[in-house]
């Protein structure tokens, strides 16, 4: 039988189809793993609601619980549990790593345009917060566009939420 | 085609398929402009908030669904023009910016006090779906702000806003959404075209 740490493993490998260095489990989209018998039940919630990585994400883990020998159960909770404050240290990272400024924390409410419109927004290539918003959206929903005025590059920053 | 389950909704399921109904057809007005804004990011910005919309309206229909024994895809494309609950304001088609952007401000503004009312709700399911949307709504309601500001004073702008405004206050009372626009049946043959000409049997 396989343990709730094997699943968690598991899913470790499972990456978002729309920004690949970063985990299911980075991600915190996976609220829970329970295991029944042969029966594995996983709890997740989609980030945003029109992504359509949201599908992919499902089979793969299906498919990787599969290959544990176990039977996937995976729900979709469309319940208020997941923030951008759910990205793991190490998941926020691997973000900035591969030139993708990790969300900002939430503080203590939604954003505001001031606060977007400011400089204090890292680019995740030099580190300079000499940065400009280019537009509120992005090549994805979770995504908007800014450039460095230091470095001169442009660069996606992850929405708050 | 149309199941005569539709005609005799539950109360929830009435106040989902009416909130649904306006993120999906507005939703599919707003991606109009992907290719053809003003400018580049504008044609990113609208897909953007136009997959949110649809997005919305998705996890709207698969709640309502579930009370009515049905699916999403079902309720947003196998019902008739007339049986959509949506407000006149997201039907029509507004091929000018300074509507869009007036259509953009108003629908956004209903939509804040309307999503604060259902994040209020002692349904815990909608609460909770409400508060999940309200997240990603935040975006189009600064990226309406920001359009606001920049077009507040343009006289094109603001007639827009007097035209459409009447209309907006629908989509906040359910109870002013009496028959709709030409428009409607226009887009809905348009969206539903492609499920509508599946050959028997066709699964997706």
């Amino acid at each position: 039988m396989v343990t709730a740490e094997q699943v968690w493993e598991a899913l470790a490998d499972v990456p978002d189809p729309e920004i690949p260095v970063i985990s299911v489990v980075d991600l915190g989209v996976v609220r829970d793993v329970r295991v029944e018998e042969e029966r594995v039940h996983v709890e997740f919630t989609p980030t945003f609601l029109g992504c359509p990585a949201l599908e992919v994400m499902r089979a793969q883990m299906a498919e990787r619980i599969a290959e544990l020998g176990a039977e996937p159960e995976i729900e979709v909770v469309l319940d208020d549990s997941w923030s951008t404050d759910r990205i793991t240290p190490a998941g926020r990272e691997k973000l900035r790593a591969s030139g993708f400024a990790p969300p900002a924390p939430r503080g203590l409410g939604a954003p505001q345009l001031v606060q977007l419109q400011s400089k204090s927004f890292a680019c995740p290539y030099c580190g300079s917060t000499d940065t400009r918003l280019e537009n509120i959206f992005g090549p994805t929903p979770c995504r908007s566009l800014r450039y460095c005025n230091k470095c001169r590059q442009p660069f996606e920053q992850f929405k708050t939420i | 085609m149309v199941s005569p389950v539709f005609r005799r909704v539950s109360e929830r399921a009435q106040l989902l398929l009416g909130i649904a109904d306006d993120e999906l057809i507005l939703g599919w007005r707003d991606s109009e402009w992907t290719g053809i804004a003003p400018f580049l990011e504008e044609d990113v910005a609208f897909s953007s908030i136009a997959q949110n919309e649809i997005g919305h309206a998705r996890a709207l229909y698969e709640l309502a669904a579930r009370d009515l024994d049905t699916t999403a895809d079902d309720l947003a494309f196998d019902r008739e023009p007339d049986e959509y609950r949506c407000a006149r304001l997201v039907e029509l088609r507004l091929p000018s910016w300074e509507h869009t952007i007036a259509r953009h401000v108003l629908y956004e503004q209903a939509d804040a006090a309307r999503l604060e009312r259902l994040k209020a709700s002692g349904d815990a399911e909608v609460a909770g779906l409400a508060a999940k949307i309200d997240r990603e709504e935040v975006y189009h309601r600064l990226h309406a702000e920001m359009w606001f500001e920049r077009l507040k004073d343009e006289p094109r702008f603001t007639a827009a806003l007097d035209e459409l405004r009447p209309l907006a206050e629908a989509v906040l009372d359910p109870s002013l959404r009496d028959g709709h626009t030409p428009e409607l049946a226009e887009l809905w043959d348009e969206m539903t075209s492609v499920r509508r000409s599946q050959p028997t049997g066709t699964t997706w």
